[in-house]
This record gives C-alpha cells, sequence and structure tokens, in this order.
C-alpha cells in the first residue's frame, strides 16, 4: 500500500524508481502552485468574496492561527497543553483594557495585547516547567481557568458576564459593518500568514531541527545534543504573541469581552486539538487541512449539537490508533512530498543525493551557540 | 465569626474526603501507567448517571447499586485499558493524553445527549439528614463523616493492596519497571490491566459518595478532574496518605473561598495548589524512590 507504484518491491529497476521521483515532483510542483493560487485568491478577499463567506475565512483564518500554535507546542516541543484558551482570553482582556479602559489607539491596542501576553507567558512558564509531562496536561488547564476566573473578577471588564465593546471603538476598524467585516478579514489573513511565516521560519531554523529532532524521539534528540528545555521555552514563548493577537481579533469578531467567550475552552483548546490530530499533529500542513475540513463539516453538522462532538471525538480517538498523524499522514503514505518543505532532506528518503544536508542534528556546542542567533 | 470560620474548616476538611475518593484513582493510574486520564472526572460522572439509572430501574437506595456495580466496574475499567489504552503504552505520553481527551469528550457529550443538561442529585434517604454535635454549637453531618471514613479505609485498603498482597508487589514491580518486570516473566498487560480495574472500584465509589452529597450534571467532569489532579500533585506521587492530606487541604481551601462567592471558592483552590507547587513541586509528602 505504502508503495504503489512498486509492483515488483524486490527489484524496484532504476528507471522505475526514477519515474516515481519523477512523478512525485511534478506533483509538489502542481500542489505548491495550487497553494500559491489559493493565497493569492485569499489575498484578493475582499474584492472576490461575499460578507458571509469573508466571515468564515476569518474564522478560518483565526482557528489556523491556533491550530498552528498547538501543534508547535504539542507535536514538537512535547507541551501538550489544554490551557491555550488562556493566552486568547488574556490576550482578549488585554485587548479590551489598552482600547477601553486606558484608551489607547486600537490597532496601537492589538499590538499591545500581544505583547502582554508574552510577558505574561514567563510566570506561567515558571509553573509549566515544574510539571513533569505527564502533569503538564492538566496544569495548564488549571493555569487557564485560574485566567479566566481573574478576569471575571477584574473591575471594568463587566465581572463574570462580561461587557460590549463600545462602538466608537468598533467604528476605529470601519464605518459601516461590512467595512469592518473586511478590515476584520484582511486583519486576521495578515495574521494567519505572520503565524505560517514565523511557525515555517522557526520550523526551518535550528531550533526547528533541534524540535523536529524532539518530535521524532527526545532521547535521540537529547543525545544528539539539543538542549530540551531550552527549546521548549523558546517554542512556548514564541506561541504567546499570536495566541494574544488572536485573542485580540476574536474581541473585534464578537465585539465583546467574557469570561465564557473570550476564554472559552471548547473553541479556543478543545476544537483546536481535534483540528491538529485530525489534520495531522507533528507536520506543516496538517493543521491547515484539519482546519478546512472542520469548518467544512461544521457547516453541514452543527446542527447535531452533542452528536457532532460526539463525532469529532470518536473520530480522534481513531486517528491516534490507526494513523497518528492523521490526514496528512496517510496522504503521505501514498505521496511522501512536503508541499510546504520544512525539513532539510530531499523529499525522496531513497534519493539522497547529498548524504550530508541528510543529517538532521549538527553537535551540542556549535549548535546553541547558533541558536541564540537565530532566536 | 471565628466559629463561623472553624466551621467552616471543619466542613471543607469533610469535603476534602470526597475529593481524595476523587483522586486516588488517579493517583493510581498516574503511578502506575504512568499517564494522566484526562476521562478520569467524566468517567465518576457517567458512574453517577448508571448509578442513577439503575436506582431508578431496581428501586433501591444508591448505595446498594454501587455495591452491585462495582464488579461490573473492574471489568469496565480492565477492558477499557486492554481494549483502548494499552494500544498506546510504550509510546509517547502524547497518545494517551489525546485518547483520553477524545473519550472525555465523547462521555461528556453521550452524557448531555442521554440525559440532557439537568442537574441531578440521588438521595440517601435518612442517612443524609442526621448529625452529631462536637461541641461550642457546632455540629457535623454524619453523611459527610461517613464519606470521609469511606476515604480513610479506601486508602487503607489500597495500601494494604500495593504493600501486602502478592499482585500488589506486581503491580509495583511493573510500575517501577515495566521492561524489567517483563523480562522476568510478568504478563505487564495483565497487570495493567488488573490496576485499571482497581480505578475502576474507586470511580464507582467516588460517584456513589459525590452522588448523593452534591449536585452533578453533564458537565461537571473537567473540574472533578482538576480537583483530583490537584489533590494528587499535592499529596506527591505515589503517597497514598499524602492524597488524604491534599484533599483536606482543597476542601479547606473552598470552602473558606467560598465565604467571599462562588468564584473565589475555585480561586481560592487553584491559587492553594498552585504556591504550594511553587514551593514544593514534589509535592508534600513525596514518596522517595517512585517518584
Amino acid at each position: 500500500m505504502s508503495n504503489p507504484s512498486g509492483l515488483v518491491p524486490d527489484f524496484p529497476s532504476v528507471s522505475v524508481a526514477a519515474d516515481k521521483a519523477r512523478r512525485l515532483r511534478t506533483l509538489t510542483l502542481a500542489l505548491r502552485a495550487l497553494l500559491f493560487v489559493a493565497i493569492v485568491l485569499l489575498a484578493a478577499g475582499p474584492w472576490l468574496f461575499d460578507l458571509n463567506q469573508l466571515t468564515l475565512l476569518t474564522e478560518f483564518f483565526t482557528l489556523l492561527v491556533l491550530a498552528l500554535m498547538w501543534n508547535l507546542l504539542a507535536g514538537y516541543a512535547d507541551i501538550v497543553t489544554v490551557g491555550q484558551h488562556g493566552f486568547v482570553g488574556v490576550g482578549a482582556y488585554a485587548f479590551f483594557g489598552l482600547v477601553v479602559l486606558a484608551g489607547l489607539d486600537p490597532f496601537l491596542s492589538i499590538i499591545l495585547a500581544a505583547v502582554i501576553t508574552t510577558i505574561l507567558a514567563g510566570p506561567a512558564l515558571l509553573f509549566i516547567l515544574r510539571l513533569r509531562l505527564a502533569y503538564l496536561a492538566v496544569g495548564t488547564w488549571v493555569l487557564a481557568d485560574v485566567l479566566s476566573l481573574i478576569a471575571g473578577k477584574l473591575p471594568g471588564f463587566g465581572g463574570g458576564s462580561g461587557v460590549s465593546l463600545p462602538i466608537l471603538v468598533a467604528r476605529a476598524f470601519g464605518a459601516s459593518v461590512s467595512q469592518r467585516v473586511v478590515t476584520l478579514y484582511i486583519l486576521t489573513f495578515i495574521l494567519a500568514a505572520a503565524a505560517l511565516a514565523a511557525t515555517w521560519l522557526l520550523l526551518r531554523s535550528r531550533v526547528g531541527l533541534g524540535l523536529t529532532a524532539m518530535r521524532d524521539s527526545e532521547e535521540g534528540a537529547k543525545s544528539a545534543g539539543v538542549d530540551v528545555p531550552r527549546m521548549r521555552v523558546i517554542c512556548f514563548l514564541w506561541t504567546a504573541p499570536f495566541l494574544g493577537l488572536a485573542g485580540a481579533l476574536v474581541t473585534l469578531q464578537k465585539v465583546r469581552v467574557a469570561p465564557s467567550a473570550s476564554f472559552s475552552i471548547t473553541d479556543w483548546t478543545i476544537f483546536i486539538i481535534f483540528v491538529v490530530v485530525i489534520g495531522g499533529i507533528g507536520s506543516f500542513e496538517g493543521p491547515i487541512i484539519g482546519t478546512a475540513l472542520f469548518l467544512l463539516l461544521r457547516e453541514y453538522l452543527a446542527d447535531f449539537g452533542a452528536w457532532y462532538l460526539i463525532l469529532l471525538g470518536a473520530v480522534s480517538i481513531a486517528v491516534i490508533l490507526i494513523e497518528p498523524r492523521g490526514l496528512w499522514g496517510v496522504w503521505r503514505r501514498f505521496f511522501p512530498i512536503d508541499i510546504i518543505p520544512v525539513s532539510h532532506r530531499s523529499p525522496e528518503s531513497s534519493d539522497r543525493t547529498n548524504p550530508t544536508k541528510a543529517l538532521p542534528l549538527e553537535p551540542s556546542r556549535p549548535q546553541r551557540a547558533e541558536t541564540g542567533e537565530n532566536v | 465569626m471565628a466559629l463561623e470560620l472553624i466551621n467552616q474548616m471543619i466542613q471543607g476538611a469533610l469535603i476534602g474526603g470526597l475529593y481524595v475518593l476523587f483522586a486516588i484513582g488517579l493517583s493510581l493510574s498516574l503511578g502506575v501507567m504512568r499517564f494522566v486520564n484526562i476521562a478520569h472526572g467524566d468517567l465518576i460522572v457517567l458512574a453517577s448517571f448508571i448509578l442513577m439509572s439503575f436506582s431508578a430501574i431496581l428501586g433501591l437506595s444508591p448505595f446498594i447499586v454501587a455495591a452491585l456495580l462495582m464488579p461490573v466496574a473492574f471489568v469496565a475499567f480492565y477492558a477499557l485499558q486492554r481494549l483502548l489504552l494499552q494500544r498506546l503504552v510504550g509510546t509517547n505520553l502524547l497518545g494517551v493524553i489525546l485518547v483520553t481527551f477524545g473519550l472525555a469528550i465523547v462521555i461528556q457529550n453521550g452524557l448531555l445527549q442521554t440525559y440532557g443538561p439537568d442537574t441531578r442529585k440521588l438521595s440517601g434517604g435518612a442517612l443524609e439528614l442526621k448529625s452529631i454535635s462536637i461541641g461550642g454549637g457546632l455540629s457535623i453531618g454524619l453523611y459527610p463523616l461517613l464519606v470521609f471514613a469511606t476515604a480513610v479505609v479506601v486508602i487503607f485498603a489500597l495500601d494494604r493492596f500495593l504493600y501486602r498482597t502478592s499482585i500488589g508487589s506486581r503491580i509495583r514491580a511493573v510500575a517501577d519497571d515495566p521492561a524489567a518486570a517483563n523480562l522476568i516473566g510478568l504478563p505487564s498487560a495483565k497487570i495493567y490491566g488488573i490496576a485499571m480495574g482497581v480505578v475502576g472500584l474507586t470511580v464507582m465509589s467516588a460517584a456513589c459518595c459525590m452522588s448523593v452529597w452534591t449536585n452533578f450534571d453533564p458537565e461537571i467532569g473537567p473540574s472533578r478532574l482538576l480537583i483530583a489532579f490537584e489533590v494528587v500533585v499535592l499529596g506527591g506521587l505515589g503517597s497514598l496518605w499524602g492524597t488524604l492530606v491534599g484533599g483536606v487541604i482543597i476542601g479547606v481551601a473552598q470552602n473558606l473561598g467560598a465565604q467571599l462567592d462562588a468564584a473565589w471558592q475555585i480561586l481560592a483552590q487553584h491559587l492553594v495548589f498552585l504556591v504550594i507547587l511553587f514551593l514544593r513541586p514534589q509535592g508534600l509528602f513525596p514518596r522517595g524512590p517512585r517518584t
């Protein structure tokens, strides 16, 4: 199954192997071209789509950012957090506080919300690093719960029931509703593009090499000289500003802050975990596929309420048991290609023309030295 | 005022007994199988609803039904381990966390679909109303006292089971080093299954005590998981008696916080946990070599 063209598996002649490699390369190029066209179309979105479609795509970009970040933590750095909604909520509340209570410029407030979330990630790390891995999932959940409860106690934020964003602030993003939808679309598109680019750069860097090694085998990565705790810290701090930005933009989408909405564990953590697991954890393409599939399914199954979540839960259990690398893992069994190349290997493992390039890791000392520059 | 505070602390310590029952199964699965079962709280809630249904069908007290269902709980948890979780042993922890997470969501929404979102409570009969005066105008309910006693008995029994029986020493051997246990011929898969079966027994007793004492609905599973988790971490991994102290601390913190308001009840619980975790990451009573 894993070798569709290998009709004669014992003696794959050179021409068959070369033929297969050529076809995979063509497929890769075709898919990359498709991806490029999709990005161009999305960039031109405000001129192409109606308001409903723009709203749906805005949600797609937001979920995609969260999925990318959760995948980076859980899929690579082995920080399986169930508290991602905590930082989204912090971003939302920070944005609201800055723009409404402090009266700052709305666009500046979005940026500052990311800064505040990153600053808060520091003390959170103190606790998270104290919890060994098995505890980490629940420990992050406790932290997020604390943040949500504190948010409900803050003066000026409407307590447990929350408060709406003043219309004057909303007007800063467009005088009419349709203008605001377009502005939000552009903002979330920029955020998603930045998150994709940042994740890609991180994974292509030496830190990314270390992370990929950790994904494949933590013991192996350690013995090859990867500074595992340091990688975890970098990864965690890397995701914080994006979660904060997503939180600020979510506030603009919902036009209000409230502990239950801004810190929604279902929306910002549970769905995201399903998205990444079903799409393919520990891969770059997985979260993108997962987010698209999730929204597509939801359009048809949202009316089923609890059944929809039961289905998602059952499917993700099945995915972990049958193909832990998700849908992208299934695809890669048949077509072992990277549409978005993050590894430094050539796509065909049988076609390593340059063996030095295939070496995943450098010795420990120079790597640590250069890691600093890359970050 | 001081009397009221003392009263709240006593009540908190007693509800700590219930929290110990939540935590003891989690402590066992963490200590033996080395994983956090995210669905632990939801399994307790599931057991409560099953108890409610059978209690209604049979027309019996929930205590008797719980006793009758004990073997079912053992077999169900044994099967859960052998058929589902055992497939993930030996892989990294990610798989177990994600599978139990999926299970938690399936249970929660399955209950929501079957029983609806209403809040429930089972009746314990006359037992619930009796109380004992302890002087100074204070009195404690007989039922909370019995739950606390149950928690102590369960810990004692589990301690005996793990440290005085041959199956207990096998469980500890597999917990300490699965590979070495396999080498000397211990069937680790079966032993994991038995340990999880024992977790099932604690979950059923926790469900019984909870459903008579407090209200429950399909969505409270996660908050029970957080309580159980905090109790285990506070007590120190592998320390059964430490769990008892952890439970009392969490119970007292909650009740004192509740004096302010409902949000502070949970906030106080979490903050006490975080502060102690920060000062003593290994828990209050870490068990030397097993931690």
